[in-house]
């Protein structure tokens, strides 16, 4: 049996919360729980929601936790208003999440689009099921990549995360926060129904082992605070409501002083700050792991559940003697494009399989530009993409 | 030592936000704008721990100019906005401008919680009748028959009665007036203010733009006057015949009760969670 060989990319990506949990810290926990978990310990203290399924256990595991810390939890009337109560607590400096799935992730664009205006951190929780519409309840899917991307109209940065077990359901939601916090973003955990549901040993990390990132604050009086005016990093410091920083937050375009102006000198600046706050820092976002990548001749690319099948397809594939080699995209938005680059280069062949039409599919082929054969295979019956039916692809290949 | 007067419009107002605002002549928003802060002057509120929070329309413009924490938020959405900003900060005094369209039609389902909550809100509710940003369309308030530049044969719908509605979803305080009664408006929008739980004051104020206009109401100055001629106190009122009561509308508190708010509610929720937890 060929080893298997595991690499972790991206700034940070090392500290993650297995190599850091205690031993007789390892629990049974549900990817949904683990996510929950890990909201918790990277500071989350306001949640809002409504029910939805496969995201409930979510809302209703912090129902159970935040009033026992005195912290708010509210459900709403529905998700729209679930996503404008996280805008509000997050302005009043709170770090707040909301979780749904995809009919909800919908009503949910809206606010999304403020808080990426408005440069409001909150984390949005989108577990995967078939859609569109009511879709295929609540059968797994991942058929909200691009949506997460797009969602929302207008052009905006995205920030979207993708595990791919319950470990990294806790690790990438810590790193959501994080992000959030660090970019004033809305970042999205786009888990998939399989991945939320799934039961696995987690070993959580001690407190103190975890990297916790908070939103920079004003440290000028109120009188000097301009809101929107940024340093080098393009990043501005946020105020919370209530301290002192009387000023104005709105959801049209507006000036340093946070007022709406229509002045295309001031318009076109603004764009281009809210773009290059988080393209500047790129090597912060991009988190991929490879599996037996280095001699691999056929290259597996994939997020989410579908990375679990691409891992055994990979094994087995090299009992019977294909080198294959997977590239699991922990972060969707914005698109990994180097490691994908370097993981395309040089191999005969690349399969990106994925529950949906070609969703990642269509960006790996977007940053090909020649290097190989990038072929898609989509499935979408409510069922996951099975080890074997990828070796079946591969024999085409070969 | 010279006494030195500074006015109440010195003190509320942001004096780096560029006047004039943006509303018609002869709009009802500058009226409410000055009754707002003479209300929070009068109640000796910190300006600090105020916040004020908008949808979109006419009335989404007011809070920019006034020298307090000010969130313009989405259409319809003000009230999910001000929710989390009041229980992420209960000691905040959050206030919220809508208008008819935004608090009634895209907003409603949210307005109706937001007084069955009854969680410490403010809720100002300025209705002109119609879509005034967006050129005169027809809202949920928009009489039966009147005209709108939706409605070019008339209306076919019936109105909302905004302070019934919130009576009836459970608002602690309910109080209507118009900004041609703006001294009673200065009153009631001061005692929704202090109140516990969640107030509404539903403000009538004209829009001579478009209303006014496509259904030949007159001036600014004769729909103002149409107030005052068809306002009638709410003590009147009770005693009116439907038949009187005809073409008229009453003014004054509609509620004022004491019910248990969100906040109170879910303390005791805390309360429990802790109790259980030490039970373990």
């Amino acid at each position: 049996m060929a080893a298997e060989s595991s690499k972790t990319a991206g700034k940070g990506a090392g500290k993650t919360a297995s190599r850091s949990g205690r031993k007789g810290q390892a629990r049974l926990l549900q990817g949904n729980e683990a996510a929950s978990l890990g909201a918790l310990a990277a500071g989350c203290n306001f949640f809002a929601g409504y029910p939805i399924t496969p995201a409930s256990e979510i809302t209703e595991f912090m129902s159970r936790e935040l009033p026992a810390r005195g912290d708010p939890f509210i459900q709403m009337e529905d998700e729209i208003a679930s996503i404008g109560a996280c805008v509000g607590a997050s302005l009043a400096g709170r770090k707040a999440m909301t979780a749904t799935s995809g009919p909800g992730f919908s009503l949910m664009q809206e606010n999304l689009g403020y808080a990426c205006i408005a440069e409001t951190p909150l984390v949005v929780v989108n577990v995967m099921r078939g859609g569109p519409s009511t879709g295929l309840p609540t059968n797994v899917a991942q058929g909200d990549v691009q949506q997460a991307r797009w969602g929302t109209h207008g052009d905006h940065p995205a920030i979207v995360f993708c595990p791919s077990s319950v470990s990294e359901c806790f690790e990438l939601m810590v790193r959501a926060f994080n992000m959030a916090e660090r970019f004033r973003n809305p970042v999205i955990f786009l888990a998939d129904e399989m991945v939320a549901h799934l039961r696995e040993k987690v070993a959580l990390p001690a407190e103190g082992d975890l990297e916790v990132i908070d939103r920079r604050r004003p440290t000028v009086p109120p009188d000097w605070y301009v809101p929107y005016k940024t340093d080098g990093s393009l990043i501005p410091r946020l105020a919370d409501l209530g301290e002192g920083y009387r000023y104005h937050v709105t959801g049209l375009v507006h000036d340093e002083r946070g007022f709406p102006t229509r002045r295309a000198d001031e318009v076109e600046p603004f764009y281009a700050r809210l773009f290059d706050k988080v393209s500047r820092h790129f090597d912060e976002l991009m988190l991929t792991k490879e599996y037996s990548l280095d001699d691999a001749e056929i290259v597996l690319i994939a997020y989410g559940c579908t990375a679990r099948s691409c891992r055994a397809a990979v094994r087995l594939g090299r009992e019977r003697g294909l080198k294959l080699g997977l590239l699991q995209l922990l972060t969707l938005w914005p698109f990994p494009r180097q490691a994908v680059e370097r993981a395309l280069a040089g191999r005969r062949a690349a399969l990106v399989p994925e529950l949906n039409m070609g969703q990642i599919s269509r960006e790996v082929k977007r940053v090909n530009d020649g290097r190989t054969q990038v072929i898609r295979h989509s499935k979408m019956d409510g069922t996951m993409i099975t080890p074997e039916e990828i070796l079946g692809r591969m024999r085409e290949v070969a | 030592m010279p006494t030195v007067h500074r006015s109440v419009v010195y003190d509320w107002l942001r004096h780096d936000k560029k006047f004039p605002h943006v509303w018609c002549p002869g709009c009802g928003l500058g009226i409410l704008l000055g009754s707002l802060v003479r209300a929070l002057a009068e109640g000796g509120y910190d300006k600090n721990q105020v916040v004020l929070v908008s949808g979109i329309g006419c009335s989404g413009r007011l809070p920019v100019y006034v020298d307090v924490g000010s969130v313009h938020t989405t259409h319809g959405r003000a009230l999910t906005f001000a929710t989390g900003i009041k229980l992420a900060k209960p000691a905040l005094k959050v206030i919220v401008v809508m208008g008819d369209g935004d608090a009634t039609a895209i907003g409603g389902n949210h307005l109706i919680h937001a007084a069955r909550r009854n969680l410490d809100l403010t809720a100002i509710i300025v209705n002109n009748l119609t879509y005034g940003m967006t050129g005169g369309q027809y809202s949920p308030t928009t009489p039966l028959g009147a005209k709108a530049t939706t409605a070019p044969y008339g209306h076919s719908e019936p109105s909302f009665d905004i302070s019934a509605l919130t009576v009836t979803a459970g608002a602690s305080f309910v109080a209507r007036s118009t900004v041609y009664h703006v001294t009673q408006l200065d009153q009631m929008l001061g005692q929704a203010i202090k109140k516990k739980g969640f107030g509404v004051v539903e403000v009538l104020s004209p829009c001579h733009t478009n209303y006014g206009r496509q259904n030949r109401l007159g001036s600014q100055l004769e729909m103002m006057k149409g107030y005052k001629k068809q306002a009638v106190r709410m003590e009147r009122w009770d005693k009116l015949s439907p038949a009187e009561r005809e073409g008229r509308f009453a003014v004054g508190v509609l509620a004022d009760r004491e019910y248990p708010t969100f906040l109170e509610t879910y303390q005791g929720a805390v309360e429990r969670a802790l109790a259980a937890r030490r039970e373990g």
